[in-house]
């Protein structure tokens, strides 16, 4: 399949002055000594998104990331280097950019959309659909500086993805909005990945990158440390999450000194071993609907780890999050773990219907800091011989009985 | 017949679409100026949504709106009218006329330059937020500008009908290229300031002082020969002529206002434009047009090194 886009070889060099000296006095006086560092925002990146495919950029504060996306959108030019997009480009850094406070929703609906690139007939043929989307209503001739924050997120939102993009770019709008909307964005897109359209999100929610993407790359100091599966590459961004923790304020100011202590870092507890098995006497081999499951986590400790709290999640096939249990949080007294052993966590009534669904464990410490963990390794499927469908497994009865007819 | 129909619109939907899906966006610092023009073109929708969104904000909760484009000329001009025709009394005959010929060129020019200058730096929302052709900034001032500029050109054809004038008929077609020079003249400048001022933001008052020196070295409120018979003296006569403005004013004014030499009551002959041919006048309009596509390539050049970093300065 052909790539939809294409990074190649990209660098963005950021010159950060010490003071700003925006006027020509300023600058007249301190002509080519203004002192300044150079910043690489992005190192040497190279990127290929197929068609039709969802990627996620993840990476903490100042990676990089959200630079990426600015110059695929073209926003900001690389240093050096070119990104090739092709097909239309429709760019959500912030919702209802480009609106104008004394416009009606309806005039900042076209100049919103001409700034995208869409042609005027388009945008009236889809005007009906915009509106419909954002739920304004009768509000859509009004000023939209008397919108609610709410209403111009809507508005925003409505535009960016009814201009037909090929690729789209999300940067963390989803944040915005109440929950029903963020539904109903998150809805959208799914639409737009059936489409076959190529969608890049930028987000610090590991969660939503692991539900929507199929892909994602982590960067890390303007370079990409972790590409593939969106499991692999959370492992990759807590990894680097935890090094930044340990080396603390240090690494902003000098990204080379960040490597040899991440090298250093041997977690006291590791996980080795992972299962998820039927937990049946009646059928080791399958799981059926209301089954036992039993989770088998098998770790190695280099020294006592007293007071050890265990968290897990089991995802759907769709990779979202079904169920969430972290034994600190419930006040569950933690474990003290040496040397080698198991964590064995049942479930004795599974509730769920057909499906292959994955499992994740996390090891924490006593101060709730993650230690180890294993996720994308283990799954269970369970197979349902009954009629009914869905994903829950609810036990229901069913009656049915006449009521005599109340006359008058 | 209905389902023909149908599919036949299908086809031309899955036509359209085919032609913007293929386009290829290529983000790179270096970006020749003709693919610069192409993408404005392709943008061409977006200016005029800017120049509707100006004019419809220019005006908005003012009770009289749109009327106020065509009541500033008109009170300027009463104001130049009493200091000049009844107070210094400047000679001019049907001064008010002369006056406006040369006013709206320049009131087209100075709105332009200094609505664009500041134009990227005031939408730095949409700067840092989206993607499009930047240069459509600077352009939509001149957009808007140009459509204020034919409002007061009714004022300007409404005082030719209250003094009764008669226009000079053969010089009145110059004013179509004179126009297509002063749109691009101005263009060009817009362009370059816009950029410029994102870097510098004095260039928005300094360019307040130069426009007003510029405005008293173009013939507006005083005639050209005024200027030009002593330059033509000591022979550097086309100094007065490097001023690119100049030409399309005097164009206008010869157009419109038409009177070359009058003979004034005191019987003396007052000499105010150059009584060239139109060929001479179409000249000078050639030479303004040359520059200012030059200017403009370059401008758009500039626009184009230093858009690279305006989503950062901003």
């Amino acid at each position: 399949m052909a790539n939809a886009i294409e990074v190649d070889g990209v660098s963005k060099i950021f010159r950060l002055y010490q003071e700003k000296y925006t006027s020509l006095k300023e600058r007249v006086i301190k002509a080519g000594k203004i002192p300044y560092q150079e910043f690489w925002a992005l190192k040497d990146i190279n990127i290929n998104v197929e068609e039709g495919t969802s990627i996620g950029l993840l990476g903490h504060n100042g990676s990089g990331k959200s630079t990426l996306l600015k110059c695929i959108a073209g926003i900001i030019q690389p240093t050096k280097g070119e990104i090739r997009v092709k097909g239309r480009v429709s760019a959500m850094l912030e919702v209802g950019a480009g609106f104008h406070p004394e416009l009606s929703g309806r005039d900042n609906i076209f100049l919103s959309a001409t700034l995208l690139g869409v042609p005027v007939k388009e945008i009236a043929a889809r005007f009906d659909d915009i509106v419909e989307f954002s739920e304004l209503g009768a509000f859509i001739d009004n000023q939209v500086k008397h919108y609610s924050t709410g209403m111009y997120a809507r508005l925003g939102f409505a535009v960016a993805v009814n201009v037909d993009p090929d690729v789209l770019l999300v940067d963390e709008v989803l944040a915005v909005g109440d929950e029903n909307f963020q539904r109903k964005c998150i809805e959208r897109i799914r639409l737009f990945q059936k489409e076959g359209r190529t969608i890049v999100f930028v987000s610090h929610s590991p969660e939503l990158v692991r539900a929507t993407c199929e892909e994602a790359y982590v960067l890390d100091h303007g370079s990409v440390v972790g590409a593939g599966d969106p499991g692999s590459a959370i492992a990759v961004l807590r990894e680097s999450l935890q090094a930044g923790a340990q080396v603390g304020g240090a690494r902003i100011s000098d990204p080379d000194k960040v490597e040899e202590p991440k090298a250093e870092k041997v977690p006291n507890v590791e996980l080795v071993s992972i299962r998820a098995v039927s937990a049946s006497e009646e059928r080791p081999d399958h799981i059926f609907p209301h089954d036992p499951l039993k989770v088998e986590v098998g770790y190695h400790a280099r020294s006592p780890q007293p007071g050890t709290s265990v968290a897990i999640q089991l995802f759907s096939p769709q990779k979202e999050v079904i169920f969430a249990a972290n034994t600190r949080e419930m006040g569950i007294e933690g474990f003290d773990l040496d040397s080698d052993g198991v964590v064995e966590i049942n479930f004795e009534d599974l509730a769920l219907l057909d499906g292959i669904y994955g499992v994740a464990v996390t090891l924490l410490d006593s101060g709730g800091n993650p230690i180890s963990w294993l996720e994308d390794r283990a799954a269970f499927q369970v197979v349902n011989p009954s009629r009914v469908s869905g994903m829950v497994a609810l036990n229901f009865s069913i009656n049915s009985y006449s009521v005599p007819h109340i006359a008058n | 017949m209905l389902d023909w129909q149908s599919a036949q619109e299908d086809g031309g939907e899955a036509l359209t679409q085919r032609v913007s899906r293929d386009r290829l966006q290529v983000v790179s610092s270096k970006v020749s100026v003709w693919t610069r023009l192409l993408r404005i073109w392709t943008y061409r929708a977006l200016l005029l949504s800017l120049v509707r969104k100006e004019l419809s904000v220019k005006y908005k909760n003012s009770i009289l709106g749109f009327a106020w484009s065509m009541l500033n000329p008109a009170l300027t001009l009463i104001v130049y009218y009493v200091v000049f025709q009844l107070v210094l009394k400047n000679g001019i005959p049907q001064f008010a006329i002369f006056l406006l010929c040369g006013l709206v060129i320049w009131n087209f020019f100075s709105t332009a330059l200094s609505g664009a200058t500041t134009s990227v730096v005031a939408n730095a929302g949409i700067v840092k937020k989206v993607s499009f052709p930047r240069e459509v900034l600077p352009l939509a001032s001149v957009g808007s500008s140009l459509v204020f500029f034919f409002l007061q050109v009714i004022v300007l054809v409404i005082a030719l009908i209250i003094a009764r004038d008669l226009p000079a008929f053969t010089y009145l077609p110059l004013i179509v290229p004179a126009l297509v020079d002063l749109v691009l003249l101005a263009a060009a400048f817009s362009v370059f300031l816009s950029a410029v001022n994102v870097y510098f933001r004095d260039t928005q008052h300094l360019l307040e002082i130069v426009l007003m020196a510029w405005f008293w070295g173009t013939p507006v409120v005083y005639a050209y020969q005024t200027i030009a018979v002593p330059l033509a003296h000591r022979h550097i006569g086309w100094i007065y002529l490097l001023n690119p403005v100049t030409a399309v004013v005097l164009t206008f004014q010869r157009a419109l206002y038409a009177k070359v030499s009058p003979v004034l009551a005191t019987g003396s002959v007052m000499k105010i434009l150059p009584g060239n041919s139109p060929v001479w006048y179409l000249a000078q309009l050639a030479i303004v047009f040359v520059v200012s596509c030059v200017l403009l390539v370059i401008a758009l050049a500039i626009f184009g090194r230093m858009e690279g970093n305006f989503a950062e300065e901003l």
